[in-house]
């Protein structure tokens, strides 16, 4: 840049690429991206507060008649925005994002770190060779193709499992098809199982191995050496999988409209094993189902209420599971 | 002396050797349970991707027609008369593009700018956990957002405005944008990796022939980690690709593609449309189609391209060193 006269189309050359210039564009390009995503945050929750201050804590509560009903008269609420309609306990939505959420983390969690384990441990090293690929596979599918699998061809069969008595012992409330909370949880399991899969094989390999020989040497068995060494050093990297797949299960929304029965109902474990067979409606699946009228100004309000939850709600699993897994950057150097 | 005396000095005892894997038979009984759930879980996982991929490829075979891929969507009354999927496989193509366009360049920008420069560092740590917070966000949430945005009249020229003067927000550009949005975070993931991955020699190698840090990072970093940006792409495209719910909401999810106004090429891209994932929500018993067959056969065709973008993306990071992380 300074120094020794160069050819001029060079010099011009290294003066549009010179560091002075480079960096503040840079810089300025990677904060244009930060702005607009705190952009969004902050729309959300400002488009969101008028539900929010008008409901108070009622809002996380129960009651009201169903909520679809509470939807319905908020989408109809009269035009002048002094006479909106805000009306609104959204309890069923809530319960039924964290039954789903919850059973499915559950199930998956175990079915994720069995398989992790036998990826890592115990399989055959062809069948070590196809696992790679299919967890993969599993991760790629896109999930409306889960639940067109789940609407043609699980609900049907699940459908024919509930007898007509529990169908019966419920049927002024709601009606049961194979649509229900089984169905979403069993998929939801199935899509959020890969991710994890995968961050705790990660992690198990990434375990020191003098550890694992050590334990080895003093003749403990393989499981115990896995059990009680692998699994526990990774436990960070275990729960910051679980943390990672929660905020997936919380925003999957389209897969759920689908396969979940989509009927804004409370399951009642108190029916017994009815519960397992009734619709529920997650908060990300009631956005999809109402997104036709997100024009009419309060339910629109509402709507992103909805969304401000879950925007809240991934952000801080998205910076827990990053908390989670510091732990686990020690052992990086020493594998 | 006997002979059997003789015999033993020639065949010493062999010395105590336990065998090389210890069987599982003499472990306690609580372990072998845990083996064998382990063995359960790792075959179920196996016999759900092939049922998954089994099924498909039957219905597949059922109904997925050459024509369908050449033909558009039409409104018919029933299933035999509801024209192909055209204008959604076109849809993928341009969501993709568009996507692509805005979040590869600011991906890698994003990338380079925090691991080259990434100063001050507070800054460099909130657009880093920025991204992060991004990651995670449903798409759901992004498409809503992304429709009261675009809705707004200084985005008029993204979509079209009715006569009303009420801005429609819904186009292939406002959809890609939002898209890009998913696809950043791949895109940046990968190249920070494959930057830090890059020995520090390489730049000081530069530096002391006299290369400014721009010409470095143009001529030597962006070179080295083609194959971290290429991955990272691909991981974008499968998101993009496979990703309903901003269709749904910030495409308009018509059948054909319905231009906007303007100039050639631009007036599609203001128009909406829909795309495979799309066709497939509205074919369902959910969506307004209810059209099975032709639900199953896009939705093979999309599954056959996941499959594809998935083994593009095993074979770039198969040509990395220590590909570790087979998963973002």
């Amino acid at each position: 840049m300074t120094g020794a006269p160069a050819p001029e189309a060079a010099s011009r050359a290294s003066r549009r690429w010179s560091d002075a210039r480079a960096e503040p564009v840079l810089a300025g390009l990677s904060v244009l991206v930060l702005a607009v995503i705190a952009g969004m945050v902050l729309f959300v929750l400002v488009s969101a507060w008028p539900s929010f201050s008008h409901n108070g804590l009622g809002w996380l509560g129960s009651g009201g008649g169903p909520v679809d009903e509470q939807l319905r008269s908020i989408q109809r609420s009269p035009a002048e925005p002094s006479r909106y309609v805000y009306e609104l306990h959204a309890w069923p939505l809530l319960y039924g994002t964290m039954l789903t959420t919850g059973l499915a983390l559950i199930f998956g969690l175990i079915f994720s770190l069995l398989c992790a384990v036998f990826i890592v441990e115990f399989a055959p090293p062809a069948l070590r060779r196809a696992l790679e690929p299919i967890v993969r596979l599993l991760a790629a599918v896109p999930s409306v193709i889960y639940g067109l699998l789940g609407i043609l061809a699980l609900g049907p069969l699940l459908g024919g499992l509930i007898s007509e008595e529990s169908k019966e012992s419920v049927i002024y409330v709601v009606s049961l098809t194979g649509l229900n909370l089984t169905l979403a949880t069993l998929i939801l399991t199935i899509m959020i199982t890969p991710i994890m899969i995968a961050m705790i094989v990660n992690a198990l390999r990434s375990v020191p191995r003098s550890w694992t020989e050590g334990s080895a040497a003093l003749g403990v068995n393989r499981w115990r050496t896995v059990w009680k060494i692998s699994v526990r050093a990774a436990r960070p990297a275990i729960i910051a999988a679980a943390v990672l797949a929660t905020a997936r299960a919380l925003g999957e929304a389209i897969m759920l409209s689908m396969v979940s029965g989509s009927f804004a109902f409370a399951p009642n474990p108190l029916d017994g094993l009815t519960f397992f067979f009734e619709p529920v409606r997650p908060l990300a699946a009631t956005i999809v189902d109402n997104a036709e009228a997100l024009s009419v100004k309060p339910l629109g309000q509402t709507i992103y209420a909805f969304a401000a939850v879950l925007l809240v709600s991934t952000a801080l699993l998205s910076l827990a599971g990053w908390a989670a897994k510091q732990p686990m950057k020690k052992y990086a150097g020493r594998v | 002396m006997s002979v059997a005396g003789a015999a033993a000095p020639k065949a010493p005892a062999p010395p105590l050797r336990t065998r090389p894997r210890d069987s599982s038979s003499s472990w306690p009984l609580a372990d072998r349970i845990g083996l064998a759930c382990c063995w359960v879980a790792g075959l179920a996982l196996c016999a759900i991707a092939a049922t998954i991929i089994i099924y498909m490829a039957i219905k597949g075979v059922q109904f997925l027609r050459p024509e369908l891929l050449f033909s558009r969507p039409e409104v018919g009354v029933d299933q035999s008369s509801s024209g192909g999927f055209l204008d959604p496989l076109l849809g993928t193509l341009l969501i993709v593009i568009v996507a692509v366009s805005i979040a590869l360049p600011l991906g890698v920008i994003v990338a380079v700018w925090l691991t080259e420069y990434g100063r001050p560092a507070g800054l460099a740590r909130a657009v880093e956990s920025g991204v992060e917070i991004i990651a995670g966000t449903p798409s759901i949430v992004l498409a809503i957002f992304g429709l009261i945005v675009f809705q707004e009249h200084i985005f008029g020229f993204l979509s079209f405005t009715a006569s009303g003067g009420a801005v429609f927000g819904r186009s292939f550009l406002t959809a890609g944008t939002i898209m890009s949005l998913i696809a950043l975070p791949l895109v940046v993931g990968a190249t920070r990796e494959a930057l830090q991955a890059v020995p520090s020699h390489m730049r000081e190698a530069s530096f002391a022939l006299g290369k400014t840090r721009i010409a470095t990072i143009r001529r030597v970093l962006l070179p080295a980690v083609r194959p971290g940006i290429a991955t990272g792409t691909v991981l974008g495209i499968g998101r993009v690709v496979g990703d309903t719910a901003i269709i749904v909401i910030l495409l308009g999810a018509t059948a054909q593609l319905e231009p906007g106004e303007g100039p050639a090429g631009i007036d599609v891209l203001r128009g909406t449309g829909s795309t495979l994932t799309s066709y497939v929500y509205n074919n369902s018993p959910v969506g307004e189609g209810n059209a099975p067959e032709k639900a199953y056969a896009a939705a093979c065709v999309l599954l056959l391209i996941a499959i594809l973008l998935n083994s593009t993306v095993t074979r770039l990071a198969a040509g990395r060193r220590g590909g570790s992380a087979w998963i973002t």
